[in-house]
């Protein structure tokens, strides 16, 4: 791909610099900075990966806690900016955050589900210097996505589709695809091109916090997988330079794990609404944790200096099989919060690993997964929704 | 090969999305787009710098960089890059 080399002074026409943020030797840099505004949602979506327990926090960041939390990171390297929650549209100073971020030189993201966005605001945060707008959806059929989404939302997501596109934004759609919705893949991209979308990312669950829970009711089944796949790719054939289709085969029908967050404390920086700081959004859950807070500490002692983020660095802390892997340096052994979860010890290979010993225990669950599918509707477990209300329930017992 | 994208009175700019920027940080000239981020040699650096200051054709752009790297016979060099940039996504003619 690249051409010429780059000497001092001589022609340019070379690309050989150029690389993505995957690149293991840019350790330690805060590149990305997804900031978790608010857990506040008008949705439930029983998929969604905030911890069970949201319910328990009251008290967000103030505006200038956030601005202050962008500065650091900025001034650390990073260059991307999420804005997610949560709804980050439910909070009433994200057009100053979002101005405050660009001002700063961040690329801006705003990962929205499209509720409370109208033209109006699309023009606004247009304006403050916002960079992309993810809409992300839950299905292509009115009736399943209100039930997915537990709210009348579905024409109002289209509006906000159209407003995005018409005030010059690319438009990036999301599908969380579950056994669910997933069989609908086609009505999905049918909806996509209809729109206009530039680019789609069909998104299978990945277990976590509510999604974990509801795992049983979520899981695909390989034939729809196998289904799902084969329409995807033909999608991406027939709109070859129009719409860019990216389809992600979830984990657990994998042989090998993903390399989560690109490696642990490497690259990623996620801030809750309470100003927690995490390696991943999903560490919280994590036994021996220390939260290491924003309100307490700068960013830097964090990312350089806290036992959270140094905690699987490096290859040390691994146990066998992934310690002696010789693709460990490609996966960093998988995801530390799916082995904790599925295997209780974090620092086990991800048991999506064909080589892990608890390997099993993936295959048990999608097993479970297909006997639940099978029983009569009645019969089965019915999803249990992201509210404040079910959070109480879990979270209090 | 495909057909050349870009001839000497084209004019390319970046593509919708990316934004160049010079990063202090990673001490070079990167290109971002959603959830990316491109780093740059140097010369790619001159290159989309100039596509990302003004307007311009390929010609006057070539003319430019020659002043700028005392004459150079860069040409190829640039519309070579140029067309790996397009492949990429981050630039398109206008």
């Amino acid at each position: 791909m690249t051409t010429a080399g780059s000497e001092q002074n001589k022609a340019p026409g070379s690309t050989g610099g150029a690389t993505g943020m995957n690149v293991r030797d840019q350790i330690r840099q805060p590149l990305w900075l997804l900031a978790e505004l608010t857990y506040s949602c008008p949705l439930q979506c029983p998929y969604c990966s905030n911890p069970m327990d949201f319910a328990k926090v009251k008290k967000e960041l103030s505006t200038e806690e956030w601005i202050s939390v962008f500065k650091q990171a900025r001034e650390m390297g990073a260059t991307q900016l999420g804005f997610s929650g949560g709804e980050p549209m439910t909070r009433p100073d994200l057009v100053e955050l979002i101005k405050a971020a660009r001002d700063l030189g961040f690329y801006t993201n705003l990962i929205t589900s499209g509720v409370g966005l109208d033209s109006t605001k699309v023009a606004e945060f247009k304006e403050a210097g916002l960079d992309h707008i993810q809409v992300s959806f839950q299905a292509s059929s009115e009736d399943l996505n209100n039930l997915i989404a537990g709210t009348d939302a579905f024409k109002h997501k289209i509006e906000m589709a159209k407003a995005v596109k018409a005030n010059g934004y690319p438009m990036v759609l999301c599908f969380v695809t579950h056994r669910q919705n997933i069989d609908q893949i086609d009505e999905i991209l049918d909806l996509c091109i209809e729109l206009e979308a530039d680019y789609v990312e069909l998104a299978t669950t990945q277990y976590y916090g509510w999604a974990m829970h509801n795992r049983d009711q979520l899981m695909p089944m390989k034939e729809q997988l196998n289904r799902a796949e084969a329409i995807a790719h033909r999608y991406q054939e027939e709109q070859k330079g129009k719409m860019k289709v990216y389809y992600v085969v979830p984990d657990y029908y994998e042989e090998r794990p993903k390399a989560c967050m690109n490696g642990w404390g490497n690259i990623f920086l996620t801030v809750t609404p309470d100003g927690t700081a995490l390696p991943c959004h999903a560490a919280r859950e994590l036994p021996g944790m220390s939260l290491p807070n924003v309100k307490d500490m700068s960013v830097r002692e964090i990312w350089e200096g806290s036992d959270d983020f140094n905690m699987f660095r490096g290859f040390e802390w691994m146990t066998e099989p992934c310690r002696s892997c010789d693709e460990k340096e490609k996966d960093f052994g998988g995801c530390r919060c799916q082995a904790f979860m599925l295997t209780g010890d974090a620092t086990n290979a991800d048991p999506v690993c064909s080589k892990s010993p608890h390997h099993h225990l993936i295959e048990e669950a999608v097993e479970a997964g297909r006997l639940e599918s099978e029983k009569p509707v009645i019969e089965q477990k019915p999803l249990v929704f992201r509210n404040p209300k079910n959070s109480k329930q879990i979270a209090g017992k | 090969m495909s057909e050349a994208i870009f001839k000497a009175d084209s004019v390319p700019v970046l593509a919708q999305g990316y934004r160049f920027q010079w990063e202090p940080a990673q001490d070079c000239n990167v290109l971002l787009y959603p959830e990316g981020m491109v780093k740059l040699n140097p010369a790619a650096g001159e290159i989309l710098k100039r596509i990302n200051d003004k307007k311009q054709t390929v010609a006057e752009l070539i003319a430019e960089l020659k002043v700028a790297f005392n004459g150079a016979d860069l040409d190829d060099d640039v519309y070579q890059f140029l067309e790996e940039a397009h492949d990429n996504s981050w630039i398109r003619a206008e």
